[in-house]
């Protein structure tokens, strides 16, 4: 499909902020209780030397700080996956996420 | 209100091991939520505090300011903030886990299953 604004502004912010050698993109909207085109749900590998001695917290903080906008507006979910070069080297892929199991679409009431 | 950092300090320092969850343990409702559910399960881990942030705003927001972290489920093991679904999936696979429950006094079921195997 076609990258939407908010894909391309991921990809951008996190180029910048991170040098990645690798950086894998998904927008897994599709498989959520989303309109289509919508681009609320995204996976990202991320492979920097900048996570070299970084916990996975101190790695995940990074990625959120670089998509601040991003996350305080559009995005509601976004799997990371935070590699070193090494890291990634051992297994270069992309994870899968668990299938949707409806958000608050399954809840009714105040 | 219910999302105000003094009350959920309390909250995450009330009992060893505390998520926050879109829906419940029994019945999740967002993959990752439940990925989160699944893990604690695996391990053995019965006795956990969860909080449905679907059945409160205050708390669905509360908790994003509390931890600076932007998204659900969340993770708190001896009231400190762990991570995400992504992260617990982490510990889970390289044994860090196994390791942390260790230290909160709760042996991990993995441990026993593996016992079992080798002998």
């Amino acid at each position: 499909g076609t990258i939407g604004p908010v894909e391309a502004a991921i990809r951008t912010k996190l180029e910048q902020a991170l040098n990645p050698e690798v950086l894998e993109l998904r927008n897994e909207s599709g498989g959520h209780a989303v309109p289509p085109g919508s681009e609320t749900h995204f996976r990202v590998a991320v492979v920097s030397s900048r996570f070299e001695g970084l916990s996975p917290l101190q790695r995940h903080r990074l990625v959120h700080a670089a998509l601040s906008e991003e996350l305080a507006g559009p995005v509601h979910a976004l799997a990371i996956q935070a590699r070193t070069p090494a890291q990634w080297k051992e297994n270069p892929q992309l994870d899968m996420s668990p299938p949707c199991l409806g958000g608050n679409k399954k809840t009714r009431g105040t | 209100g219910s999302g105000s950092a003094e009350q959920l300090d309390a909250l995450v320092k009330k009992d060893k091991v505390v998520v926050f969850l879109k829906g419940t343990p029994e019945q999740p409702q967002c993959g990752f939520s439940n990925a989160v559910v699944q893990i604690l399960r695996l391990h053995g881990v019965r006795d956990y505090a969860a909080y449905n942030v679907l059945d409160d705003p205050q708390l669905r927001q509360g908790i994003k300011d509390y931890s600076n972290w932007p998204t659900i489920p969340q993770v708190y093991l001896d009231g400190e903030f762990v991570g995400g679904c992504d992260i617990l999936l982490q510990m889970h696979q390289n044994g860090d886990l196994v390791e942390e429950l260790k230290k909160l006094g709760i042996r991990s079921a993995l441990l026993d299953e593996k016992k079992d195997q080798d002998s």
